[in-house]
């Protein structure tokens, strides 16, 4: 796997990190180690074996479709600090 | 005294748990100031909540008892932050269910205790920013293990009965129990609910109980178990009461591969010798022991990648001045406020689960993961517990773990990455002393057999 320094200034841009110059260079040969490492379970033949997305076994639980009791607008907007109008106020999206 | 004797003092009116919570608060500051295993004492809270039960007449499992929870869990009111910078200022507006089982039967909380942020570490050194490091309760140069690292020193170092709250996604309970000498049981995934738990892991974090005394972790574990609505994991089956012994006779097996060569010579010895005097067998797990470690970071990089992305600074935690595109601003908040542990997990995370990488990574470990947890269960259909050490070595020095390259890091959890990604319970038992510092011993047993491990462990404190 070619781990290099484009790849993870990609990565980091879609997970929303700006890294700085210091951390890239840090980072670029710790993340090549540990790929590296992490591509040893390819060696193993896992044809026909179903991926566990939970260890124990669930199944799907849905609530009935009845309105009931939920947090207040003032609870909900209580621990941010961009509000409007009872609204969350975020950044520029266009 | 135990907190089983002093919860029964206090319901017969021999003790003030008011008095009690202050005194307990002052020996937590004490030993705070000294070994860092708080994130917060509040003490008008505490207070508050002890005078409150001290007038009701209701008098639960839990009467009075100073109680420790890990960050990580949400308490109303009181800052919450998984030991994060980046959540610094939020106070939930809602209880944990295990907070509010823990309230209904009349504990009362002393503290939210330090961890590495969002229980990224096996030593507590990846603390949040401008946050301190616990010191191991033995040796203040050394670790306390993490992510539980506050709730396993302060177990060992106070005096005043008390039981810590604490949680595990890849070892956080077994790796602190074992370097700090106490005892930890990080329940099934689903027995405890994870409603109001902030997620590292949504399919492997398990809350759990860490202690200096078996009855102590039964009383608890019993007191948190259960199926929660508001948890779509947690599982309806049925609670037994662990405050009682139900196996006399367990099968133990002891796995061939944690007693080799890389697991400390005086770690080894203390587990043969501490069930020297139990009939057990050898077995071998070649999967666990050669995949578990990528399979486990594979897993759980990729759930916490999607999970943190909620930490954006706009409904609550850090926030910063409103400027610039949504994309600029979550990027700023998010860059200036995690450490580099988090980062490094995010962009492993997001990388594993990447268009052209998800099937040779992400979709191949939970392969890898079927794959483990068979080979647990085959286990499982022989014996009632699988054995080996909790931790392949003592907790090391703070200098030799600065040393340490990531991967360095994450191999030492090699024996607890395998119990936790296949969701099985499983508890940390002290083992002896080695170069004096503790060792420990790793029970493992099948799913929903919590049982097997508390009983097990009144046998060995025989």
């Amino acid at each position: 796997m070619n781990v290099d320094e484009k790849l993870i200034k990609h990565v980091a841009e879609v997970a929303r990190l700006e890294l700085t110059k210091e951390e890239i260079k840090e980072f670029l040969p710790q993340l090549k180690e540990v790929i590296d490492s992490f591509s040893q379970i390819q060696e193993l033949n896992t044809d026909n074996v179903k991926p566990s997305y939970h260890a124990v076994e669930l199944k799907n639980v849905t609530r009935d479709d009845v309105p009931k009791k939920s947090l207040t607008n003032e609870e909900a907007l209580k621990n941010t600090k961009h509000k409007k109008d009872g609204y969350f106020k975020g950044p520029r999206v266009i | 005294m135990n907190s089983i004797e002093y919860i029964k003092k206090a319901k017969n009116g021999e003790i003030d748990i008011v008095e009690n919570t202050k005194k307990t608060l002052e020996e937590i500051k004490k030993i705070d100031k000294e070994y860092n295993y708080f994130i917060n004492i509040n003490e008008n809270y505490s207070l508050n909540q002890a005078e409150k039960i001290s007038k009701s007449n209701k008098k639960g499992k839990l009467y009075g008892l100073p109680i420790s929870i890990k960050d990580c869990v949400c308490v109303k009111d009181l800052e919450s932050k998984a030991g994060s910078k980046i959540l610094e200022g939020y106070k939930p507006v809602y209880d944990a269910t295990v907070i509010q089982k823990i309230k209904d039967e009349g504990g009362i909380i002393i503290g939210k205790t330090q961890q590495d942020v969002f229980g990224f570490g096996s030593f507590n050194t990846n603390v949040g920013k401008g946050y301190k490091i616990p010191k191991n309760p033995f040796d203040k140069e050394r670790t306390t293990g993490g992510s539980s690292g506050g709730g396993s020193g302060i177990t060992k170092k106070i005096e005043m009965p008390h039981i810590a709250v604490t949680e595990s996604t890849g070892g956080s309970i077994a790796a602190p129990a074992s370097y700090c000498g106490v005892i930890g049981l990080c329940p099934t995934y689903g027995r405890v609910s994870r409603y109001g738990l902030m997620t590292y892991s949504n399919s492997m974090d398990k809350i759990g109980v860490t202690s200096k005394d078996i009855e102590e972790i039964a009383l608890m574990t019993s007191v948190i178990s259960g199926y929660d609505r508001k948890d779509s994991t947690s599982k309806k089956i049925e609670i037994p009461d662990y405050t009682k012994k139900k196996y006399d006779k367990l099968k133990l097996v002891l796995v061939k591969e944690s007693i080799n060569e890389g697991v400390e010579e005086g770690v080894s010895k203390n587990l043969i010798n501490l069930i020297d005097k139990i009939k057990y067998d050898y077995v071998s797990m070649p999967l666990n022991f050669k995949y578990s470690i990528q399979v486990y970071y594979l897993c759980t990089m990729s759930e916490v990648s999607t999970n943190l992305s909620m930490l954006c600074g706009m409904r609550y935690g850090m926030h910063e001045k409103l400027e610039g595109n949504f994309n600029e601003y979550f990027s700023k908040v998010r860059s200036n406020n995690f450490v580099k542990e988090a980062k490094r997990r995010i962009i492993i995370g997001t990388f594993a689960r990447m268009s052209g990488f998800r099937d040779a990574y992400y979709l191949k470990a939970l392969k890898v993961r079927t794959k483990i947890i068979e080979e647990y269960k085959k286990i499982f259909k022989k014996y009632d517990l699988i054995i080996t050490p909790s931790m392949p070595n003592i907790a090391p020095k703070f200098s030799d773990i600065n040393k340490m390259t990531p991967l360095e890091n994450y191999m030492t959890d090699i024996m607890t990455a395998g119990p936790n990604l296949a969701g099985f319970p499983h508890i940390s038992i002290p083992s002896g002393f080695s170069k004096d510092m503790p060792t420990g011993l790793l029970a493992v047993a099948n799913h929903f057999q919590e049982h097997k491990l508390i009983d097990f462990a009144r046998s060995l404190k025989k």
